[in-house]
């Protein structure tokens, strides 16, 4: 009972069911009667669908229904934008299946239901569709120069919307600047990858339906659902089982969450359709996508005055969920941890014939710290002084906390000067610019880079208010209710639903430690709105700095309570109680006292409660902090090139993250490390590459890259602990840190490296190739990619 | 329609099956063994890896028909009465997983390695698992995994719980 939970390295409580094999994904189930659907996708990046012929198909054996687009238009609704980020943004209707026009490869068209999966895909061949082809629209710069084709031809535009942002007078900053850098950077297309692919079981009974769906976001589900379908959302039931990742893109309302519902209406039979990872590739929202243009202005002595930023935002075909805010996101985190006079932030989202693109780990975020830390490494170079000093000299101090930010934000708390000095030392700094200044002389042609990061993000995406303020359609707060069983046992309940990250353990810590109560009798139930009625879901790093906390408030409730209770079968005042190792005693008198189990047992007897206490011991509670949460870190990076092949190996990768108080510091590191992968991963090896007739040709997983093991390096990762204030835990968040900071530490590592050559940029991901090819233009500047991110304009100061 | 004779974690089964059947789609479509999970269509991610006669096999590269005769061991077969086998012990112990839906297929692939290389350096296991993609954990803890459960299982005794 003394064992003080949170902080403790606890070994995950949800591991007995995954590593057996005893797992709930929605895949996993097939009630009786199961009719399983396959869906046509359109071949074409643009083209109008002038007839779609579904007759063989029906003939096929096994075959139940077949649907086009055009036989489901009056209900399929239009799939929901919950982000109107400005008041004339263009948005376009999204039918789930496509009536008259196909916008991006692998759109659906029309769907078989049958027997069995192998019988509804043997049956779409049998579709005929005829399509009129139109041109497609891949390049962004393209598409909003005069006279582009266009996606949606009644916009009479590919701008979706412009959002601009200003602070403090930035052509003052810029006048007369000694240093302006101008670059510009290409912040390719990723697709998640969550390794388990989408899908979506829905079960009919009379009017109500239950949907299973490997989602997020249950609560927000449900409601779009209803909002769409106009079935009432009383009568629709969501149930995320386990959810075998999503990194953002399961923070989504699929067309074909849509459509199974409808189908399952239509045929009273209950319809499950699971992803081929083929057709995921081509269909699950892609994320990142845009092309930054900076301007950064800096005195002589490495003061940032102020910086510019000029964005085109690829939305894809049509506005998905939160498509609009994702890059916003990032607006607000481009001057990073840094003190300057003024920022100006444009941001125009473009409509092309591609996948929809939204919300993918870190959102907008990482996108932003890319561009800062490349640009603080650009200006070192030009200035000649180390990156790392650059950095002191902008970031904001240990004692300027509460500090607002030329974007307006407050952060809280930080304390870059402890992280960097713990990085730097496990690092092993010094050493390493020796021996890169030793690799430098020998003309060895294995170069050595050291690539630095500093970055901070803003998580636990929450304040109501500044959602609403930034036009965003639903609250950020959280909700989690706990229940003290007569029997002493715990329930937990939580908003929060969880796809991986450890919900079950964490969340039984925190409730063990404010109860009192041994970590084994806490439950966790979450990812059903029938028993976790209210909730805002997970992701942006909110699950702990927000859902965390409204347990932690649940708990004290429920002590509050039970002091209540306790103080009436004692026959002393609450105040004489004291609380402590789930035990509730009168002050002086040890002896005397009352477990919360045995109060929880009285309170459901309830033959002896105080007056006006309802029987039962349990409450609820919602969260909405004053302030968004403000991980920081600092990360370093060692890249052995080689500047004959273009290769490139990580030697040592060091990450000091500072998240705050810890609850479990196992699964904080495990989120690190799962981070720090995805992060390198867009650095070296991962990109969406659509060809000019907009075909994505990196389908599978054989030509978009996952790293595997043998692709990355043992990470060394530590931490320092400046509580947050913005919550009464001190926590910040996890689950973005290492994907944000680590995909600017390889590349101005990789950058760094070839500095002695003139590279000033390698775009990503930094292939061999690629690489190469960098070293090459700068001989030859003929020969430079167009498009590739190189830089712009500036001098440059080559060593 | 050939038939075929499989003993699948300890249990024999004798089916009809379409000659173009997966293995991985027998297992989990007519015998329910939906431990084992689908991740791509590809044959790259892993996931769907379980042991043919003792050696890993990505069941959704094999045919059901080519199993034909011999002895499927999924995750779901591992360890004995209501015991986790070393691997899975090492998994949890190590914090080897997050969403888990990689994790069988990484147990599998895993197992397959130590019998081939009982004590392997970490480049080593990195090295043997290439062909399993996990999304999550950026594979450290899975690498130390394999490495506790190496040491684990060849401590005498501990024998018993091998496939
Ligand atoms: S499902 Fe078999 S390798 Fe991916
Ligand atoms: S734990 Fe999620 S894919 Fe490996």
């Amino acid at each position: 009972m003394t064992v003080q939970e949170v902080g403790t390295p606890r070994k995950r409580s949800e591991d007995a069911r995954l590593i057996t094999g005893r797992t709930r994904w929605t895949d996993n189930m097939t009630p009786a009667g199961t009719l399983h659907v396959a869906f046509l996708r359109s071949p074409f990046a643009h083209a109008r669908i002038t007839g779609v012929d579904t007759a063989p198909a029906k003939e096929r054996p096994g075959v139940v229904a077949v649907f086009s687009g055009q036989d489901f238009a009056a209900e399929q609704g239009s799939l929901p934008c919950a982000w109107v980020v400005t008041e004339d943004m263009k948005h376009p209707a999204h039918p789930p299946m496509a009536v008259d026009e196909v916008r991006y490869v692998g759109e659906p068209v029309a769907c078989v239901v049958a027997r069995d999966k192998a019988a509804a895909i043997d049956a779409l061949e049998e579709i005929d569709v005829d399509y009129e082809p139109l041109s497609a629209v891949v390049d962004m710069e393209a598409a909003i120069a005069d006279g582009a084709d266009l996606v949606h031809e009644d916009l009479g535009t590919n701008k979706s919307y412009t959002w601009v942002f200003e602070n403090g007078d930035l052509d003052a900053a810029m006048r007369d600047a000694p240093v302006v850098l101008e670059r510009r950077y290409v912040q390719q297309r990723l697709i998640p990858t969550a390794m388990e692919p989408r899908s979506v079981l829905c079960v009919p009974e009379g009017d109500e339906f239950t949907l299973y769906s490997a989602t997020q976001i249950p609560h927000i589900l449900r409601l779009m659902l209803a909002t769409v379908t106009e079935i009432p959302e009383h009568r629709i039931r969501v149930v995320a089982p386990d959810v075998g990742g999503g990194f953002g893109s399961k923070l989504q309302v699929y067309g074909e969450e849509v459509l199974a519902l409808l189908l399952a209406r239509r045929l009273g039979r209950p319809v499950k359709w699971t992803e081929t990872r083929s057709e995921g590739n081509m269909t699950v929202h892609h994320g990142r996508d845009q092309i930054q243009r900076l301007t950064l202005a800096a005195e002589r002595d490495g003061r940032i005055r102020g910086l510019k930023v000029e964005l085109l935002a690829d939305m894809g075909a049509y506005l998905m969920l939160v498509t609009p805010g994702i890059p916003l996101l990032g607006a607000f985190m481009f001057n990073g941890i840094y003190k300057m006079d003024a920022l100006s932030f444009t941001c125009t989202g473009v409509f092309t014939t591609k996948t929809p693109t939204d919300a993918y780990r870190g959102a907008g975020r990482p996108e932003a710290t890319y561009a800062i830390e490349r640009m603080m490494d650009e200006l070192a170079d030009e200035l000649g002084i180390d990156p790392i000093e650059v950095r002191r000299r902008n970031w904001i101090a240990h004692d300027e906390f509460p500090y607002e930010t030329i974007a307006g934000l407050t952060y809280d708390t930080g304390n870059y000067e402890a992280a960097t000095d713990k990085a730097l030392e496990l690092f092993q700094y010094d050493k390493l610019r020796a021996e890169q200044a030793d690799r430098r002389e020998r003309r060895d042609p294995v170069q050595l880079g050291i690539g630095v990061s500093t970055f901070t993000e803003m998580c636990g995406l929450a304040p109501s208010r500044v959602l609403g303020s930034l036009s965003y359609g639903a609250g950020g707060w959280e909700h989690a209710s706990v229940r003290v069983l007569p029997s002493g046992k715990v329930e937990v309940v939580t908003g929060s639903s969880p796809h991986g990250q450890g919900h079950a353990t964490a969340w039984a810590q925190i409730a063990a430690d404010r109860l009192g109560v041994p970590f084994e009798d806490v439950k966790v139930l979450h990812g059903d709105t029938a028993i976790s009625p209210k909730g805002m879901d997970t992701y942006g790093s909110r699950s702990l700095a927000v859902g965390g906390v409204a347990l932690f408030s649940a708990c004290e409730k429920v002590v509050d309570k039970a002091r209540k209770v306790a103080a009436h079968l004692l026959e002393a005042s609450e105040q004489d109680l004291e609380f402590s190792g789930g035990r509730f005693s009168v002050r002086g008198v040890q002896e005397e006292g009352k477990t919360i189990q045995e109060v929880a047992l009285a309170a459901f007897a309830a033959h002896d409660l105080p007056d006006g206490i309802e029987p039962s011991l349990d409450s609820d509670a919602t969260f909405d902090p004053e302030n968004f949460s403000f991980p920081h870190g600092t990360h370093l990076c060692a890249a052995e090139v080689d500047t004959e092949t273009g290769m490139v190996k990580l030697r040592k990768y060091v990450a000091v993250d500072d998240v705050g108080k810890v609850v479990n510091p196992l699964i904080v590191e495990g989120q690190v490390h799962g981070g720090l992968a995805q992060g390198i991963a867009q650095a070296l090896y991962e990109e969406a590459v659509y060809d000019a007739d907009g075909n994505l040709t990196t389908t599978t997983m054989a030509d978009y890259l996952v790293p595997s093991a043998a692709d990355l390096p043992t990470f060394t990762t530590d931490r320092t602990e400046t509580p947050a204030t913005s919550n009464p835990m001190g926590v910040k968040g996890v689950g973005e840190a290492g994907t944000i900071a680590s995909t600017p530490a390889v590349v101005n590592a990789i950058v760094d490296a070839l500095r002695p050559y003139g590279v000033h940029d390698v775009p990503m991901p930094c292939t061999p190739e690629r690489v190469w090819r960098a070293m090459r233009a700068e001989e030859k500047p003929a020969a430079a990619e167009p498009g590739a991110g190189g830089g712009l304009g500036s001098a440059g100061g080559d060593q | 329609m050939p038939r075929i004779h499989v003993e699948v974690d300890g249990a024999t089964y004798e089916d009809d099956v379409e000659p173009r059947l997966l293995l991985v789609h027998y297992l989990r479509e007519r015998l329910g063994k939906v431990g084992t999970p689908v991740g791509c269509d590809t044959s790259n991610c892993g996931a769907c890896t379980v042991l043919m006669d003792g050696m890993s096999v990505k069941s959704c590269s094999v045919l059901a028909v080519q199993a034909d005769g011999l002895d499927v061991t999924t995750v779901e077969g591992l360890g004995v009465d209501g015991d986790t086998h070393p691997m899975q012990r090492a998994f949890h112990e190590e914090h080897a997983l997050q969403c888990g839906y990689c994790t069988p297929g990484m147990i599998m692939a895993s197992l397959d390695l130590l019998r081939e290389n009982p004590d392997p350096s970490e480049d080593e296991v990195r090295e043997g698992l290439e062909g399993n993609l996990c999304r999550c954990t950026g594979y450290q803890n899975i690498v130390k995994a394999v490495r506790r459960a190496a040491s684990d299982m060849r401590e005498p005794g501990r024998q018993e719980v091998t496939p």
